[in-house]
């Protein structure tokens, strides 16, 4: 395995204690050139993650959050009038960053979280009438109350569709824990952290991940995931052949991960559950189930071929 | 039930109860409709359906007035009208889907019923359509959102999916020995010859060009004026009509010099008669039949089923050459008193045959028989033919009434126009009055080639009569005294022998090329249908089988091994539809991953069918720490064989090997 690889989860598990799968699966969704939905409540460390992984990657961070009143200029940027020079002069937002935490995007207004969303997926902003790239590599993270929370606007189907992953933080455990409530201030920790590897680098391995070999056996078994969840009758509707492409993406992160050059069941097994979680919908009585389960439950159903 | 299907399914039994309509009673017709049409205006408005008591009556009404018209609620017309009566009925409590599939089964079982009635290509045809109606209705019962097109679709494949079935229980399924119930008598066709003849009744029979029967010879066909197809025998005369009189069935005819045998063999159309037609003069016969003294084939029963059988016939014979004085009786008798002129006629050509013996070969006389006719009989029979052939008769199909007593004198003195009929009636008077044995021999002459199917057809309009003379030395000789006034009929055909004003049947007279070949086109379709499909009785069937192989073919031996033969179709079909069920033969590596996995099974530890090697090694490796490396191991060279980039020989067999070696 890549020894800086090993060095960005060891120095984020120094700061994010008791969540080591978390922040693997933030990893693989970065390195698939995903974007990350963490979806938990407030004050369970969603910002600290995001904000240990920029700092450990190397990469420029921005903050947005989200409130019911923000614009999409207030993400995008604007272009205000300069008296000196008689001309218009872009102000780039925040979204011009290389590693963007949204944060409780689900409290924004749909326009606003459309805004960021169309940004995530062409990778590029267009401001009247012009187009500019957004920095690479490019990495949103958002967050998002769990949805029976008031005032908030929860993100459509087609929107979480663009999430790569959804994880949750959940609560620490408790020896975690009581490192966390006797130990320094983790703020203090973060803006100590120094960067393990460059831009450069990151961009190497997001490419190394494109290269992780997928045999025939494998898209077996992928495939035989997505038609379960088309045919059983547990799910309003299956997985989308474009949720097949993103599984396979996270597997391939993930073997990365392990070292390994060739993808295995156990990766599609590990990354299943942020992959498919907000992309399944349950049925009827089961609409409250945790969908994590729900997952877990699709993962027992269906047989390695 | 929404409107829809409703609606389909009134269409599809008003398509299967349809050619009902032309043998239901009237009534029973216009109260069907009615139904229909009330149940499809209620399915429209949306109104209530009627309530039970008011069912209750039509439906007793109903089988009441079934009963009165028919006196019984049996048999075929009273069951197939009592049927459709309650089909339509059934309509006005369809309420759900159970009731519409019971409309459905209703409806295949009226499909079945029309078969009763006609059996031909087209009716088959129809049904066909109707039966691809009625599943494609079935189809919208239960999957109401699928399109009309998918759904035909459906149908048709389900339709196409029954062949190999229908197949096998068409060749094997077990036949009876005739139709399977009793049927009632105007189920077969009537129209054909009888076994009297008046003045009129074989022309009347010469406008229907109704096929009567079918024949393939064997060998090189016979020529035209030798193919006289023998009938009924007619002995007396009263005046007016010819009847055969008593037949001897116990004695046999007599047979001398045959020459020129010829095999053929007969499709004959049921007729409801008891004789069958066979080449003057048959000889063997390939179903049970009697050969009576004057050569008649008779039956026990009547024909009531397509026959079809082999014949032996020889064209040139002596006939009972030695006939009993109470033949000889019978074929000189005439009513007393009746038609002075055509006797004294006869008296004369006699008395002059018997002044001048002085017998010479006539050309006409080949015609009729076997030899040149010799004595003075002979003489005579020349001098009635010469006469017909001289003076002024007349061949039509339209000839006027003779409406006296002396009908003969009529018709030999006056009018002198008729047909076949009228010629061998008076021929054969002319005979016995000049005392020569002879009588009228009815039956069909001639017959149209089917190149297409290589055939012979003999219709209704081919039917005729000639007249035969018994001669010393000679026996029974034909003498057909047509040919001597319309040689044509005998040597061409119908046509070709009247003006082209006579009323023929449609097509006799020479059409298109292009519709005369559609028409024989047609009859060889049908003549194939008729041997082939509706003609595929129990001795057939028992002759394919036995040419397949199978020996001493027995109904129990049919019936099991139908059984069988459905239960393998069934079984293909299965297979067909469930191969996806089937899994896939795993490949080497995955076989003998398998075979790991099964060994620990056996030591308690069975892989779940969703773990992946690493986790499986993991957990055994958990539970038995002496396996830990082995496992380990074991999952890894696994997972790089299956999963990973290379995948060479040499690791497989290694990984093989190591399988084997592998104990816990």
């Amino acid at each position: 395995m890549n020894p800086s690889l090993n060095n960005v989860i060891a120095q984020a598990e120094q700061v994010i204690v008791g969540k080591p799968r978390q922040i693997r699966m933030a990893l693989a969704c970065l390195l698939a050139r995903g974007h990350l939905l963490i979806e938990d409540l407030p004050g369970v460390g969603k910002t600290t993650l995001a904000q240990v992984l920029a700092r450990t990657l190397g990469l420029q961070f921005q903050r947005i959050q989200f409130t019911s009143d923000l614009l999409p200029a207030d993400i995008l940027g604007v272009s205000i009038y300069q008296r000196d020079s008689g001309k218009f002069e872009f102000h780039p937002g925040p979204i011009f960053a290389q590693m963007v935490l949204a944060d409780e995007v689900n409290r924004a207004t749909p326009k606003a979280q459309s805004a960021l969303l169309e940004a995530m997926e062409e990778r590029q902003v267009t401001i009247e009438g012009t187009t500019r790239p957004l920095p690479t590599p490019f990495f949103v993270i958002a967050t998002q109350n769990p949805t029976y929370q008031i005032g908030t606007f929860p993100l459509p189907e087609s929107q979480l569709d663009r999430f790569l992953m959804r994880i949750r933080m959940g609560y620490p455990d408790p020896q975690a824990e009581r490192g966390l409530l006797s130990g320094v201030d983790r703020r203090e920790i973060v803006a100590g952290l120094a960067p393990q590897l460059e831009s450069a680098e990151l961009l190497a391995l997001q490419q190394r991940v494109q290269q992780v070999f997928v045999s025939p056996a494998l898209l077996d078994y992928v495939q035989a995931i997505l038609r379960h969840t088309r045919e059983a009758t547990r799910y309003t509707h299956g997985l989308s052949p474009r949720a097949g492409l993103a599984l396979l993406a996270a597997a391939r992160a993930w073997a990365l991960l392990d070292g390994r050059n060739a993808v295995l069941p156990e990766d599609v097994q590990a990354v299943l559950p942020g992959v498919a979680s907000h992309r399944l919908q349950p049925l009827g009585e089961r609409a409250k189930q945790d969908s994590d389960a729900l997952v877990q439950e699709l993962i027992a159903a269906v047989a390695i071929p | 039930m929404t409107k829809p299907p409703i609606y389909a399914l009134l269409l599809s039994i008003l398509m299967v109860a349809a050619p009902h309509a032309e043998h239901l009673p009237p009534w029973v017709s216009a109260l069907c409709a009615a139904l229909l049409l009330w149940r499809a205006y209620l399915t429209h408005s949306g109104n209530p359906l009627p309530r039970r008591w008011l069912l209750t009556v039509i439906t007793i009404a109903g089988a009441g007035g079934i009963l009165i018209e028919f006196h019984t609620l049996f048999g075929r017309e009273a069951g197939v009208t009592l049927l459709i009566l309650l089909t339509a009925l059934k309509f006005m409590e369809l309420r759900n889907v159970r009731d519409a599939m019971v409309l459905i089964y209703l409806a295949c079982f009226i499909v079945i019923t029309n078969f009763f009635y006609s059996q031909s290509i087209p009716t088959a045809l129809y049904m066909l359509a109707t039966l691809l109606l009625i599943v494609t209705t079935w189809v919208h019962l239960h999957g109401q959102s699928i399109a009309f097109k998918p759904r035909l679709l459906v149908a048709g494949t389900l339709l196409l999916q029954a062949i190999p079935l229908t197949l096998v229980l068409f060749v094997l399924f077990p036949r009876v020995q005739g139709p399977l119930w009793g049927l009632p008598q105007d189920a077969f066709a009537t129209s054909g010859l009888d076994d009297k003849m008046s003045p009129g009744s074989l022309s009347r029979l010469s406008l229907s060009d109704e096929v009567a029967f079918r024949v393939v010879y064997n060998s090189q066909p016979p020529r035209r004026d030798q193919m006289y197809w023998r009938g009924p025998v007619l002995w007396n005369f009263d005046g007016r009509t010819w009847t055969p009189g008593r037949t001897m069935r116990t004695v046999a005819p007599q047979f001398a010099d045959t020459a020129q045998p010829i095999d053929y063999s007969v499709t004959l159309e049921p007729h409801n008669k008891t004789w069958l037609f066979a080449l003057d003069m048959p000889d063997r016969l390939s179903v049970a039949a009697d050969l009576t003294y004057d050569f008649q084939i008779l039956r026990k029963e009547p024909l009531k089923a397509r026959l079809r059988y082999e014949a032996r016939s020889h064209l040139v014979y002596h006939a009972n050459l030695l006939e009993s004085e109470r033949q000889i009786q019978r074929a000189l008798q005439l009513p007393p008193g009746l038609n002075p002129r055509a006797q004294e006629l006869a008296q004369r050509w006699r008395a002059a045959a018997e002044a001048a013996p002085s017998p010479q070969p006539s050309p006409a006389s080949g015609r009729g028989g076997n030899r040149p006719l010799m004595g003075t009989d002979e003489t005579v029979v020349r001098a009635a033919l010469a006469h017909f052939n001289r003076e002024n008769f007349h061949y039509t199909l339209e000839p006027p009434p003779l409406p006296g007593s002396n009908s003969i004198d009529e018709f030999l003195f006056e009018t002198r126009r008729g047909f076949c009929e009228h010629y061998a009636g008076s021929f054969v008077v002319l005979m016995r009055a000049a005392h020569i044995p002879a009588r009228v021999v009815t039956g069909y002459q001639g017959g149209e080639y089917n190149d297409i199917g290589g055939y012979y057809i003999v219709r209704q309009s081919d039917a005729h009569a000639w007249a035969e003379v018994w001669l010393s030395g000679q026996g029974w000789v034909r003498i057909d005294p047509t040919a001597a006034i319309a040689p044509a009929r005998v040597e061409r055909n119908l046509a070709a022998a009247l003006p082209d004003t006579a009323a023929l049947p449609f097509m006799a007279r020479s059409a298109p090329q292009w519709l005369r070949d559609l028409r024989l086109n047609w009859d060889a379709v049908s003549n194939r249908w008729n041997q082939w499909v509706l003609g595929y009785n129990s001795e057939l069937q028992f002759a394919f089988l036995s040419r397949l192989g199978m020996e001493d073919v027995t109904w129990q031996k049919l019936a099991l091994n139908m059984t069988f033969v459905l239960g393998l179709v069934i079984a293909a079909f299965a297979l067909f539809m469930l191969r996806h069920l089937i899994k896939r033969q795993p490949d080497k590596v995955q076989t003998t991953w398998l075979k790991v996995c099964r060994k620990l099974a056996k030591a308690g530890l069975p892989r779940a069918a969703h773990e992946g090697a690493l986790d499986y090694a993991e957990r055994v490796a958990a539970a038995r720490p002496g396996l830990a490396g082995d496992i380990r191991d074991l999952a890894s060279r696994y997972n790089s064989l299956r999963y990973g980039v290379e995948r060479d020989e040499l690791s497989l067999r290694a990984f093989c090997k190591a399988v084997r070696a592998f104990h816990p």
